[in-house]
């Protein structure tokens, strides 16, 4: 383990992301159906903000019970009423949606019964339209996004590498709703602020590694000894531990609001977006080796030059292997010249 | 694309500008005492309404209604003396922030829908009983007169004693001479005139649909005689037809009061008494005869022979028909009554005097307006036109102990998220690592700065959303130290001669990967700010607040400082904590290479 840690830092490791595909795509495939399957069969669990409905916050006193907030919010009258502990020193309790009267005969109910002023009780009364709306502009700000991140990495990269972020990044996303259906979390509106989140963060890792492979396969020429996979996968492997530390230094902070956010606050706007944002990126540093580079080189390996190419580097291969098997080897996973990773030849030029 | 020789000697200079960059911020904020950051309600406590409008049919309403619903909404939190009361815009919906907590009195109020109906006015006085209000009054009306509407109407007639008759069709009150602020405001007074005042201002004249000016020379009434001096305000007029309560409650109300009425949900079968939206004169006024929603356009435009400005209202065809029977009916009366009241929202907008009855569903409202008035009268009959329903579509009131609690919870994890990067970057790239970690204090110092001059200066507040945004953020400026350094490493472990050099060429190609993931964050940022409706918006804002804050460190000062900082033997011969030694490199250390290739 020491010595893939360090082969790891020093980022020597070569694991065969592109060559191994089909296992990549295999899985992906496997999840992705199974997000699918749970978001028909389970749905995903809405919050109070896509419902409708009111929710009050107060602190715990001594003694307050589940049973007596209940019975208390119950006579001041709402009828659906969920009681549930929020963080170590506050209760929160969500009932149907209630007017203005109803939400201050509620408020003073629970100050009284416990002994604190009205204005402690904290409350939010959402509309049973709004979140169809949120829901709608999520969608709408999705769409948009989308459209703007192909154009931008058409003109930064090229249009393969932006449909294969592009994929990737409904990967994510639909493997994202996937987990959160199979487990019930509740969806609230921050969640899908976290769910948006990702999208920056799926595509972030994947830009950076699209542009070492662009850097890499630029080399690529006629007489290269590597076709665009090879190359595309060296330059993976190379920017693998950048990819972990990228990942892991955003994943870093994230998991520190996800442990504030349960333990000191229990639920709420933290702890939901934190553990969408938990759960995404962890998906998207996953698709963005595993899916984005692999859907990118199966797109690159159509285009005539590089088939040719990959012709070429086999027909090479062949004769060197009788040659001399030695010297085949060494040229494919090192990468001596053309192809490799960048820096090599660099001293020359400049 | 400086050649690496001449960036390599400016990095002092590079941070001695980010440097007086900061202190630029730090002065700014000492210059205002202001510290700390303003925070929203959520972290404060408070009561936040999000407001969705709609149009009486539940269609979208029209971008300038909600504006103008704005304006109204704003007005009535202000009537409640609600003075810390925020009203915003976000995107279609209207968010309306209250600090304090127990406000549903007022979120009911600020709720209701806005409309418009043209009363008759049956008496009207100035705002306040006071005999020493009348002498005031006067002399604006009369001092001024003339202006424009004079030349203007002038058409004909003139008539009118005092003033400048003028107007065309319905003229609003306006006419006056406008002491100084708006012309409205004037006008309002002209509404004195009414009251016995002497100043008869506006004239007014019937301007059919063509617009014509046509100058019916009406008599108008100027009588408008002498003022009386009696302290009750009704002296003198003509209390024939009105409810007493009203002449009771038209005595006491103060117009001149925060809360003259907006709001108030008037009776459209009911007389009642209100005062000018400006708080200069009070009303009492006869059931509605138009309603707004018979209004079928406004615009504000000018009058192509004179120049002057004014308003043009279409009505529909019931509208139109209404509209000319009231004006038939009570041109020929006595001033106040020949004046008919848009009332928007329980205050007077505009009360013009009638001099002519109009027929064809067409009015001109000629007075002293400037651009500015007009378009402002305008906007409000259009809105009176499609008055908008307000769905409160989510109502929070958080307690000071729950904001205060999370505040806390986001200055935690703010914290705790910033020493987990530090330790790691610390452990994983040890003395590479303290540049990256000085990076992040330039930028959490950097943040800090311009979130405090924001919310002192730009009316920013700092809620849980931006929070979460900045604390998630360290992720990505971390991201940037780390494409760099990795770089960096790369150039030597593939036999860069020294750490210099590499620091150089390493940026070159760094730089590229930084900006364009940048841009991606900064793309998503934007969507997101301009779509996303809540909290969103907030979090968008710090990310891409951040992700500006980003570039500007690493160009500022991460590259410079790696500059400075291969020049120290620590870096360039490769130290053990160094984070570049020859060990944890796998290959040669940079101070090996240029000894072999020396």
């Amino acid at each position: 383990m020491a010595g893939v840690i360090s082969r790891l830092y020093r980022g020597d490791i070569d694991i065969d992301f592109v060559g191994k595909r089909k296992i990549w795509y295999g899985l992906s495939a496997a999840l992705l159906l199974l997000s699918i399957v749970g978001l028909i069969v389970n749905g995903l669990n809405l919050g109070v903000e896509f419902r409708g409905g009111s929710v009050f916050d107060f602190p715990r006193t001594t003694g307050s019970s589940v049973e007596q907030i209940r019975d208390t919010v119950g006579a001041a009258g709402p009828h659906q009423i969920i009681v549930q502990q929020a963080g170590q020193n506050s209760w929160r309790v969500t009932t149907e949606s209630l007017d203005g009267a109803e939400v201050t005969k509620v408020q003073q109910a629970v100050a009284e019964r416990f002994g604190m002023p009205d204005k402690e009780v904290s409350s939010q009364v959402i509309g049973a339209t709004w979140g169809g709306e949120v829901s709608q502009k999520a969608w709408i700000g999705l769409a948009v996004f989308m459209i703007a991140i192909m154009l931008y990495l058409s003109v930064a990269f090229e249009w393969r590498m932006a449909l294969a972020a592009i994929v990737a990044l409904l990967h994510d996303l639909v493997i994202t709703a996937g987990i959160y259906a199979w487990s019930r979390f509740e969806v609230t509106p921050a969640t899908m602020l976290g769910f948006l989140t990702i999208l920056g963060y799926s595509l972030y890792d994947a830009v950076v590694v699209f542009d070492m492979i662009k850097e890499v396969t630029s080399k690529l020429g006629t007489s290269a000894k590597m076709t665009y996979t090879q190359a595309a996968n060296n330059a993976l492997s190379h920017t693998l531990i950048r990819s972990l530390n990228t990942s892991l230094v955003a994943i870093l902070p994230v998991a520190a609001i996800l442990f504030v956010g349960t333990t000191l606050l229990g639920a709420g706007t933290l702890k939901d977006l934190s553990l969408a944002l938990f759960v995404g990126m962890i998906v998207g540093t996953y698709s963005s080796l595993c899916v984005a580079t692999p859907i990118l080189v199966t797109l690159k390996e159509r285009e005539p030059q590089w088939q040719a190419l990959a012709r070429r580097v086999a027909a090479r291969q062949t004769s060197a292997a009788k040659a001399a098997a030695r010297d085949a080897k060494e040229a494919v996973p090192a990468g001596s010249q053309n192809g490799a990773v960048p820096g090599s030849d660099k001293r020359k030029k400049r | 694309m400086a050649p690496p020789t001449s960036s390599q000697s400016r990095p002092g200079r590079t941070l001695l500008l980010l440097l007086a960059l900061i202190l630029a911020m730090g002065a700014t904020i000492a210059l205002q005492k202001a510290f700390v950051p303003k925070f929203g309600l959520d972290l404060a406590g408070g009561t936040t309404v999000t407001l969705s409008p709609v149009t009486t049919t539940g269609k979208a309403p029209p971008s300038e209604s909600i504006d103008r619903a704005i304006t109204i909404i704003r007005a009535r939190v202000n009537g409640q003396g609600l003075s810390d009361a925020e009203v915003a815009r976000a995107n279609d919906n209207i968010v309306i922030s209250i600090p304090g907590v127990g406000q549903q009195e007022a979120l009911k109020l600020v709720s209701t829908t806005a409309e418009l109906r043209m009363r008759q006015v049956l008496a009207a006085a100035s705002a306040k009983e006071q005999p020493a209000q009348m002498p005031t009054a006067a002399p604006t009306p009369s001092g001024s007169a003339s202006p424009g509407a004079a030349a203007s109407a002038g058409a004909s007639a003139t008539p009118n004693a005092g003033a400048t008759p003028a107007g065309r069709a319905l003229s609003s009150a306006l006419t006056a001479p406008t002491p100084s602020p708006t012309a409205r405001h004037a006008n309002a007074a002209t509404g004195q005139h009414a009251n016995g005042a002497t100043g008869r201002k506006h004239g007014a004249r019937g301007a059919g649909a063509k617009a014509s000016p046509t100058p019916t020379p009406s008599a108008s009434p100027s009588a408008a005689p002498s003022a009386q001096a009696s302290d009750d305000p009704l002296a003198g007029q003509d209390t024939s037809g009105i409810e007493p309560a009203l002449l009771d409650q038209f005595r006491k109300i103060d117009c001149t009061a925060k809360n003259r009425g907006q709001g108030a949900q008037d009776d459209p079968s009911k007389q009642i008494v209100a005062c000018s939206d400006d708080g200069t004169v009070r009303y009492i006024l006869d059931k509605a005869a138009v309603q707004g929603t018979e209004i079928s356009g406004a615009q504000a435009g000018t009058d192509p022979t004179t120049g002057e400005w004014i308003v043009q209202v279409n009505f529909k065809s019931k509208g139109a028909s209404q509209f000319a029977d009231i004006t038939r009916r009570i041109t020929s009366l006595p001033a106040p009554r020949n004046q008919l009241a848009n009332v928007l929202d329980g205050v007077v907008v505009v009360a013009p005097t009638i001099e002519e009855a109009i027929p064809g569903g067409s009015a001109r409202i000629s007075g002293n307006f400037n651009q500015t008035s007009a378009t402002e009268l305008a906007d409000q009959l259009k809105y009176g036109s499609l008055p908008l329903k307000f769905r409160q579509s989510e109502v929070t009131s958080v307690s000071s102990t729950l904001g205060q609690d999370q505040l806390r919870g986001g200055l935690i994890s703010g914290a705790f998220g910033l020493l987990i990067v530090v330790i790691y970057l610390l452990l994983y790239y040890r003395g590479l690592g303290l540049i990256g970690v000085a990076s992040l204090i330039v930028a959490t110092v950097v943040t800090y700065s311009i979130v405090t001059i924001l919310s002192h200066n730009a009316g920013f507040r700092l809620s849980l959303p931006h929070i979460i945004g900045l604390v998630v953020s360290i992720g990505i400026t971390a991201d940037s130290f780390i494409v760099y350094f990795e770089r960096i490493r790369d150039e030597i472990k593939e036999g860069r001669r020294t750490l210099r050099s590499a620091v150089e060429v390493a940026w070159r190609r760094a730089r590229r990967t930084i900006l364009v993931a940048d841009a991606v964050m900064f793309i998503a940022a934007i969507v997101l700010f301009f779509l996303a409706v809540g909290g969103v918006a907030g979090f968008a804002f710090a990310m891409g607040l951040t992700t500006l804050i980003d570039i500007l460190v690493v160009f500022l000062f991460t590259k410079p400082l790696m500059a400075v900082a291969a020049r120290m033997r620590f870096f360039a011969k490769g130290h053990k904590l160094s984070g570049l030694d020859a060990e944890r490199m796998g290959r040669t250390s940079p101070a090996e290479q240029t000894m072999q290739e020396a």
